[in-house]
């Protein structure tokens, strides 16, 4: 390809001028661009509302094409669940005796904890749902796991507080709009959920890889206590989660890095449920914090 | 080009011919609207892509600003920090005038080298810059999408050489 003409503006001082003018443009423009970057990247309040805006104009055009994609995936579901109908009854009648044993445990744990707990005087913080939302679309070409729902501050919904789907943890939110908001993925690098293993309450710290994994560190030193299969809740501690929500399940243990993966999928989970923060002291700035708190209370032992 | 045209004709054809590249990459923006959700990032850049596809076209027809109000409405659109595109969008050009400058004669292998170069720089960019923001993830997370975009560039640069076509051609 011959090399473009209108480069070179000839002799013309006026459109010498004209060039060099759209360099200096240019050049303001990155630096007005970086310094935004940098209000952004410091405070991230920046625009607050009119982010907010933009997530209200453009949530409803996600959600009206999210049907049509949730019907046609479930399209697919239905035909090899029509195959696989057989097996999967006799698994599940199987499934389902061994798990009435478990309720009627569970439901005796539960009363137990509940007199428990009454006992310790301990106040559950509210942690019923503010609002049940949809996930309507998410981030897929940067490196940040950003999902949005359709529900924003006409609902109550507000910056920080923990989303969860019936299968588990999803995250929590950063940024809201009126009639929409933005979900920071538990998979997301900048998201740290505190957990707990099911199995023997071994305390550990749940963070994002970015690829849709969970790297989990326990906050012991020595031997990794993860096994593969291993399920892990969140433990309440910090205040934003609350406790006893299922979170990720271990899928790969090697010496001191394990990964899991996320119990609730957000590309296939139905309904996100918006909640309150666990302990509302944990959103306020640390200045104002311990004023008005009163120390917080030591987590029940499991 | 016919000779005889209604104003209106007129007007339509120079609404095509001036506003089908920014119409194009804020379409290519709102891709990012999908309702698809998925928990890696695998999916290259539209908006990038047809951008880096009309400036490697048609270096001529881009004023200092274009790329700043396109890449601050790819922020909104995108959840990016504002700046972000603003920033990096408006560097690219300038990085390609210098190189434009510098290379005389250009070819299709070179256009794909000077794209795959930006989309590296881009990508390393994006991932530094939610680094920044707190999200420490692995530069590998970031392989697959950035394998996809410098893939899906000739493509891309297709689409946009039958839009470039067809607006001339009116």
């Amino acid at each position: 390809m011959a090399p473009p003409k209108t480069r070179r503006p000839g002799f013309s001082r006026r459109a010498q001028y004209g060039l060099f003018f759209g360099y200096v443009v240019a050049v303001g423009g990155v630096l007005l661009a970086l310094l935004l970057l940098f209000l952004a990247v410091s405070d991230r309040l920046g625009f607050t509302g009119l982010r907010g805006a933009a997530l209200d104009l453009t949530a409803p055009v996600s959600a009206g094409g999210r049907s049509a994609v949730r019907f046609v995936t479930g399209g697919g579901e239905l035909v090899t669940g029509y195959f696989g109908a057989a097996a999967r009854n006799r698994e599940l009648t199987r499934q389902l005796s061994a798990i009435q044993h478990r309720l009627i445990e569970a439901r005796a744990i539960e009363l137990e904890n509940r007199q428990l707990k009454r006992m310790l005087k301990l106040n559950s913080a509210a942690t019923d749902a503010i609002t049940t939302a949809r996930v309507v679309s998410s981030s897929f070409d940067s490196s940040r796991r950003l999902a949005t729902i359709d529900a924003g501050r006409r609902k109550g919904v507000e910056v920080g507080q923990p989303v969860r789907a019936p299968e588990g943890l999803i995250g929590r939110i950063i940024e809201t709009g009126l009639f929409a908001s933005r979900v920071l993925l538990v998979t997301d690098g900048a998201n740290n959920v505190p957990v707990r293993l099911v199995r023997d309450g071994t305390p550990a710290l749940a963070t994002g890889r970015g690829d849709g994994t969970i790297e989990l560190k326990p906050l012991e030193v020595g031997k990794n206590p993860f096994k593969r299969g291993d399920i892990l809740v969140t433990s309440g501690v910090g205040g934003i989660y609350p406790p006893g929500v299922p979170v990720a399940i271990v899928v790969s243990v090697n010496r001191d890095d394990t990964v899991a993966r996320p119990l609730a999928d957000p590309s296939r989970i139905d309904f996100a449920i918006v909640q309150n923060i666990y302990e509302p002291a944990a959103n306020q700035p640390l200045v104002t914090a311990p004023a008005q708190a009163p120390p917080p209370a030591v987590e029940a032992p499991q | 080009m016919r000779i005889a045209l209604t104003t209106s004709d007129v007007r339509r054809v120079q609404f095509w011919r001036r506003y089908l590249p920014i119409l194009s990459t804020v379409f290519a923006c709102s891709l990012g609207l999908l309702p698809i959700v998925v928990s890696s990032p695998v999916v290259p850049d539209f908006a990038f892509l047809v951008l880096l596809a009309w400036r490697l076209l048609r270096p001529e027809m881009w004023s200092a600003t274009t790329p700043l109000l396109l890449g601050f409405f790819n922020d909104l659109l995108a959840g990016h920090p504002v700046g972000q595109s603003m920033a990096l969008w408006t560097i690219t050009f300038i990085a390609l005038d210098m190189v434009d400058s510098r290379v005389v004669w250009r070819d299709y292998w070179m256009d794909w080298l000077f794209a795959s170069l930006a989309i590296i720089s881009y990508t390393f960019a994006d991932w530094y810059i939610g680094r920044l923001m707190g999200s420490v993830s692995e530069f590998a997370v970031m392989l697959p999408q950035l394998v996809a975009s410098v893939l899906a560039y000739p493509i891309i640069a297709r689409l946009v050489l039958i839009l470039d076509r067809w607006r001339l051609g009116q």
